[in-house]
């Protein structure tokens, strides 16, 4: 017995919207079996992982707060990965953005005006655009794997976040502790009611909207799209992939770069050597299961943080340890790229192989 | 070729109409889903005949062949060899019994050399040297000159058929299958692979010979099998019949012959390429030597010439998809635009279609409404709204709903995939796109590469119409019968020169044939040559 | 420089490339299927957690290698799944490897940290080790040091002197043709795809059991993406590997060399020196562009359905 392929002549539009929902019920079953095999309480565990987080008021917040840098980050990535552009370094601009918005406030503390916060986000986004531009223009230029420069330049990046925290930048009334000064008042992202959600989701949800406008109604996102599915006939439409690359690249780590200042001057509160709890890295699984469009990632993204959330309350609850999350996001990622094939292909079970095609 | 095959081969041709058959297909039927590619089908070949499949794209062809090799199982029906029932499993059986095949398109790897590739397709073949020596002396035998340690990749498309026939003809084969084995040669080629066919079959080896050029079936064939629509319709003597019998055969209707267009006038000129060098982009693609052409309203200048020489080098020169420094090397309606991009030489008024239809000139995974936009993306950004680029969706939908009804695009519903489309409505499609633009000139490659006769006639009368409409219409293409079909001027591209534009009456096959082979300039070699085959009684 | 300081340089370089080597041998015969697969690190960083629990369990560092090799192969068996017979994209398919590695290793290897682990022993051979100087290089070293020499040496030869090897190269060269020809690309494509990943855990259990005999967790630090990086740089040719993992495992030991001597350099710029020698390698080897596109498997990354 063995599964066939059989190739349709469309893309299902019934799979393109089950596939995700599919997905997601996998991993629940699959997480059950793994709690089970550590010896927890599969049902208990489950719904402190999944379910827990919308019950409060509290969590639901928080679960925004989460969700704010992987909306950022994920639907640049989105809008990236349609071109057919892999900017897997999204953790380093996110780092990058960080550290060039945090030069504000480490170096003009006592500039207090709406006007300081402004500077910081800009700089964060360049400070994103810069670091993603290296790819980009290496890969253009001599044609260098972008795949592997970008994650490369995320080591880079956390390295030289490293060094000036526990160097040049460290708070000289910081007790030694590698970190900058606290970021405050008009040095960090206004506040809504008395939790930590902030500005920085209007800018996430703004981002997204504007992105599903680029990407459905506008030539531009016409041209991403093209050059992401058929780069020869893009070409003929006289669209230009190394344009697309630098473009794509730009868009992709300012947002990254954003999301990392926004990160910063909010719930972080300072620069410190850990700023990530691998955001960057967690946006690229929240683009594929919004399946690259950026309304879908906003989605996507609300679920990740779900699993970000669930893992500290199951940690408490059960004892599971955090690590347990990022198995559940490695595993989600694996079923939303198995299921997306069903919207390309029926699967068909077949008994007795014939034997021209082993497997 | 052994000498157990030669004996074998004695008694095969002595009593070739009493014998039992070689091989011998009955019942076959292919499902691919719901689609029946093959509906009861029977075919039976003697040894040493050479047996010719006929039938339009999609007729079923090359799904019957492919079941012969193993590479496809059969839904229902038995395959006999020998008189003996046998289940041929894969690959790896059908040459264990005797059967070699010669694939249209070649299933050759290019990084590896020329005794690889052959080593591949023999599961003894350990010792390479000896290999290469064994190569050397079977294509010295049969007059197809190799060189073993090659690399594909630097080969010719002739020599790389060599190969594969060599690779065929060191197995032994019993029955040498071959699809579509002339498509990609010259005439002077095709002549040499047939003295090589009938020399096997002299031998008794049986061919099975896969061709839609019906007068080379006349000449080569002993029998035939004509399919269509998956069904056998007719089994016939090819030699007792005419090309437009075979066709109607084939077709299951007359062939619309193209409505001769008005007399020629030599309009304005509309494309002017001067000395146009362009470097190879690749190791193993084709650099333009000083190719210059000059196109003018209410011609068809036809390009001919074997696949790889240049052809789609010099289609992406001219739709700018690779640009010239020098701007006077491609002049569109007088502007000298070699510098410029293809949308920049659209809005001069030139139109492209390129060779490869899905993921060339159109987006497999796009609605046709999208495709549209992907020629014209100056019209649909609403000027107004420039600034941000916004697609006009209404227009699109309905530029794809007029190039449809058109230009005859058969879909299943009113805006489909590119990808669900059939070749040859797609293909309607990708040349109806451009049409419908009203070029002052149209650049098209392989206009009617694998599609159905219907399809074919229906691109190749739009293209005479929109000369006779003025245009200036340059056609790129690798099969003859068309370019002597629709061309007032042929010029051959061969390595990347371009032959000076002969006017269709004067040009023969031969010529033709010639420059292919490189023979520029109408030396006294091609002369010759045209008196020699003069009356050969092509009846072009 | 004295001798002693020399050689102590030396014989960091070996145990800083072998790792290296190993995972890069294993992707590049996986490459020369035909298929990419970015998880490499994931893989090693599985082979360093279950090497190390095998060989604190069994207290043989011997089945800690096997376990290692093991866990690799396992790991990679999602990936063929979904890349071989669900022709999912090898890009994302690869990251997810390379995420749930990270996440399942960190989760097997908590109860680990802060252990100490089973060294894999040196080889000690009376009288040959005994040579100074040249006697600790070439025969004190442990046996994946050997191994991997070993290892690269026969995949080049299988690669390019051997049938299997020749249906290894003609199936990334041309999958339809292969398939036309009766093989089983999807066959051979799980065969290369699970040797990469035995290697590739190879590489990582060499990191816990030799290079720092503990359980780190990301103790990998962007190894296989570097392996990775080598296996473009070597152009898919053994030999060339081996010198390319030597040549980095040199550069970036040198880096620590100079820090030793005292030069006021921040140990952050050190340990980003990895990192940028891998892009540096890169853009060079990028760079001469027409004969890296000459080298590529032409099906690398390409998924395959077989028409039925």
């Amino acid at each position: 017995m063995r599964i066939e392929l059989e190739k349709r002549p469309e893309r299902s539009v019934l799979m393109a919207w089950a596939s995700p929902v599919i997905a997601v019920m996998a991993t629940v079953v699959t997480g059950g079996l793994i709690f089970a095999a550590i010896g927890k309480p599969p049902l208990q565990a489950l719904w402190i992982f999944f379910l827990e987080p919308f019950s409060s008021l509290w969590s639901i917040e928080e679960l925004v707060v989460k969700a704010t840098p992987l909306i950022l980050i994920g639907v640049g990535l989105s809008v990236a990965y349609r071109a057919n552009v892999w900017n897997i370094g999204a953790e380093g601009q996110f780092t990058m953005g960080a550290l060039m918005g945090g030069i504000v406030p480490v170096f003009f503390t006592s500039w207090q005006s709406p006007l300081a916060l402004t500077a910081m986000l800009v700089l964060g986004i360049l400070g994103g655009m810069l670091w993603a531009s290296i790819p980009a223009f290496l890969k253009i230029r001599t044609g260098a794997n972008e795949i592997l420069v970008s994650l490369m330049l995320v080591y880079v990046a956390q390295l030289l976040l490293d060094w000036l925290v526990r160097g040049p930048w460290r708070d000289p009334k910081g007790y030694n502790f590698p970190k900058t000064v606290n970021f405050e008042d008009w040095q960090a992202m206004p506040i809504f009611g008395g939790g930590r959600l902030n500005l920085g989701i209007v800018l996430a949800l703004v981002a997204a909207v504007a992105l599903a406008v680029l990407m459905r109604r506008t030539m531009k996102g016409f041209e991403v799209r093209v050059l992401g599915e058929a780069p020869r006939a893009g070409r003929f439409a006289g669209f230009s992939s190394d344009r697309m690359t630098l473009f794509v690249f730009l868009l992709s780590g300012g947002l990254a770069g954003l999301a990392g200042i926004v990160e910063v001057a909010s719930t972080v509160g300072q620069l410190q050597p850990n700023i990530s709890p691998g955001y960057g890295f967690t946006a690229i699984i929240v683009a594929f299961l919004g399946r690259l469009d950026p309304i879908g990632v906003v989605v996507a993204a609300l679920m990740l943080a779900v699993s970000y959330l669930g893992g500290e309350a199951a940690q408490v609850a059960l004892g599971i340890s955090d690590k347990a999350a990022r198995v559940f996001q490695g595993v989600l990622l694996f079923w939303v790229l198995a299921c997306d094939t069903l919207i390309l292909y029926r699967l068909r079970i077949v008994r007795s192989a014939p034997a021209a095609e082993g497997v | 070729m052994s000498a157990s095959v030669t004996a074998e081969a004695g008694a095969g041709r002595g009593e070739a109409e009493t014998s039992e058959f070689l091989v011998e297909a009955r019942g076959i039927v292919k499902k691919f889903g719901a689609f029946t590619a093959n509906d009861q089908v029977d075919l039976a070949i003697r040894p040493g005949e050479i047996h010719a499949l006929l039938g339009e794209n999609g007729a079923g062809k090359s799904t019957l062949v492919k079941m012969l090799y193993g590479s496809l199982q059969p839904t229902a029906g038995r395959i006999f060899w020998k008189g003996e029932p046998v289940v041929v499993t894969d690959p790896g059986r059908a040459r264990d019994l005797g059967i070699g095949m010669v694939f249209q398109h070649f299933s050759l790897f290019e990084a590896l050399s020329v005794t690889e590739n052959i080593a591949l397709a023999l599961p003894n073949a350990s010792d390479m040297n000896a290999l290469a020596a064994r190569i050397a002396s079977v294509s010295r035998d049969y007059g197809l000159p190799l060189e073993p340690r090659a690399t594909v990749a630097d080969l010719s498309v002739g020599e790389r058929q060599r190969i594969e026939i060599v690779r065929c003809l060191l197995q032994e084969p019993k029955l040498l299958i071959m699809d579509e084995p002339t498509a990609v040669l010259t005439p002077q080629e095709a002549d040499q692979l047939f003295l090589t066919l009938e020399r096997l079959a002299s031998e008794g080896c049986a061919v099975l010979y896969i061709s839609h050029r019906l007068e080379e079936v006349k000449r080569l064939c002993h029998a035939s099998t004509i399919l269509r629509h998956g069904k056998v319709v007719a089994r016939v003597d090819p030699s007792k019949e005419t090309a437009a019998s075979l066709a109607r055969l084939m077709v299951g209707a007359d062939v619309h012959a193209i409505r001769p267009k008005h007399a020629r006038v030599a309009g304005p000129t509309r494309l002017y390429v001067d000395q146009l060098d362009l470097p190879a982009n690749g190791p193993f693609a084709v650099a333009l030597q000083k190719v210059s052409l000059e196109l003018r309203a209410g011609e068809i200048l036809a390009i001919a010439g074997v696949a790889g020489n240049g052809q789609s080098e010099l289609f992406d020169a001219l739709s700018g998809e690779r640009r010239v420094d020098r701007a006077g090397a491609v002049v569109i309606e007088g502007e000298p635009c070699g510098h410029l991009g293809v949308g920049e030489r659209r809005e001069l008024g030139a139109a492209f279609v390129p060779e490869e239809r899905l993921g060339h000139g159109a987006v497999p995974a796009f609605r046709l409404s999208e495709n549209v936009v992907l020629t014209r993306d100056s019209i649909f950004a609403d000027a107004a709204r420039r600034l941000l680029g916004f697609l006009d969706f209404r227009a699109a939908d309905e530029t794809a709903a007029r190039v449809s009804s058109a230009y005859d695009v058969r879909k299943g519903k009113p805006d489909p995939e590119a990808r669900s489309l059939s070749g040859g409505n797609l293909q309607k499609f990708v040349v109806g796109r451009e049409l419908d633009r009203k070029p002052l000139v149209l650049v098209v490659n392989q206009p009617t590469w694998g599609v159905d006769a219907g399809a074919a006639a229906l691109i190749r009368q739009a293209l005479v119409d929109l000369a006779a409409d003025g245009a200036g219409v340059l056609v790129i293409s690798q099969d003859l019968d068309e370019i002597f079909e629709i061309a007032d001027r042929i010029a051959v591209i061969s390595r990347g020169a371009l032959s000076p534009g002969y006017d269709a009456h004067v040009m023969t096959l031969e010529k033709v044939g010639l420059l292919m082979g490189g023979a520029h300039g109408g030396s006294e070699a091609i002369e010759g040559a045209l008196k020699l085959r003069e009356a050969d009684g092509r009846a072009y | 420089m004295d001798q002693s300081a020399l050689l102590a340089v030396l014989l960091t370089i070996v145990t800083a490339s072998t790792p290296l080597l190993l995972a890069a041998l294993g992707e590049l015969v996986t490459e020369r299927a035909g298929v990419l697969n970015l998880g490499v690190e994931g893989m090693m960083v599985m082979g360093a957690v279950a090497g190390f629990a095998a060989a604190l369990t069994t207290g043989s560092p011997h089945l800690g290698i096997l376990a290692a090799a093991a866990a690799g192969a396992l790991l990679a068996v999602p990936f063929g799944v979904l890349t071989l017979n669900l022709v999912a994209n090898q890009v994302a398919t690869g990251l997810a490897l390379t995420l749930l590695g990270l996440g399942l290793s960190g989760l097997i290897g908590e109860r680990f940290v802060g252990q100490p682990g089973v060294r894999l022993q040196k080889l000690q051979i009376p009288g040959l080790t005994d040579i100074p100087f040249v006697g600790p290089l070439l025969f004190g070293q442990d046996i994946l040091v050997y191994l991997s020499i070993v290892l690269a040496v026969v995949v080049s030869w299988v690669v390019f002197r051997s049938r299997t090897g020749l249906i290894l190269r003609a199936v990334g060269d041309n999958h339809a043709s292969a398939h036309a020809l009766g093989y089983s690309v999807i066959r051979v494509r799980w065969a290369a795809v699970l040797f990469g990943g035995a290697l590739s855990g190879l590489g990582g259990g060499y990191l816990s059991l030799a290079y720092t005999p503990q359980w780190i967790e990301n103790m990998t630090a962007g190894r296989g993406w570097i392996a990775l990086a080598l296996v473009v740089f070597s152009s898919w040719l053994p030999s060339r590997l081996v010198i390319g993992a030597y040549l980095f495992g040199a550069v970036t030991i040198l880096g620590f060399f100079v820090q030793g001597l005292g030069v006021g350099v921040p140990a952050q710029l050190l340990s980003s020196l990895p990192y940028i020698v891998t892009i540096a390698a890169l853009v060079v080897i990028s760079t001469r562009r027409g004969r890296a596109r000459a080298d590529t498997p032409a099906c690398l990354g390409q998924p395959f359905v077989p028409d039925r």
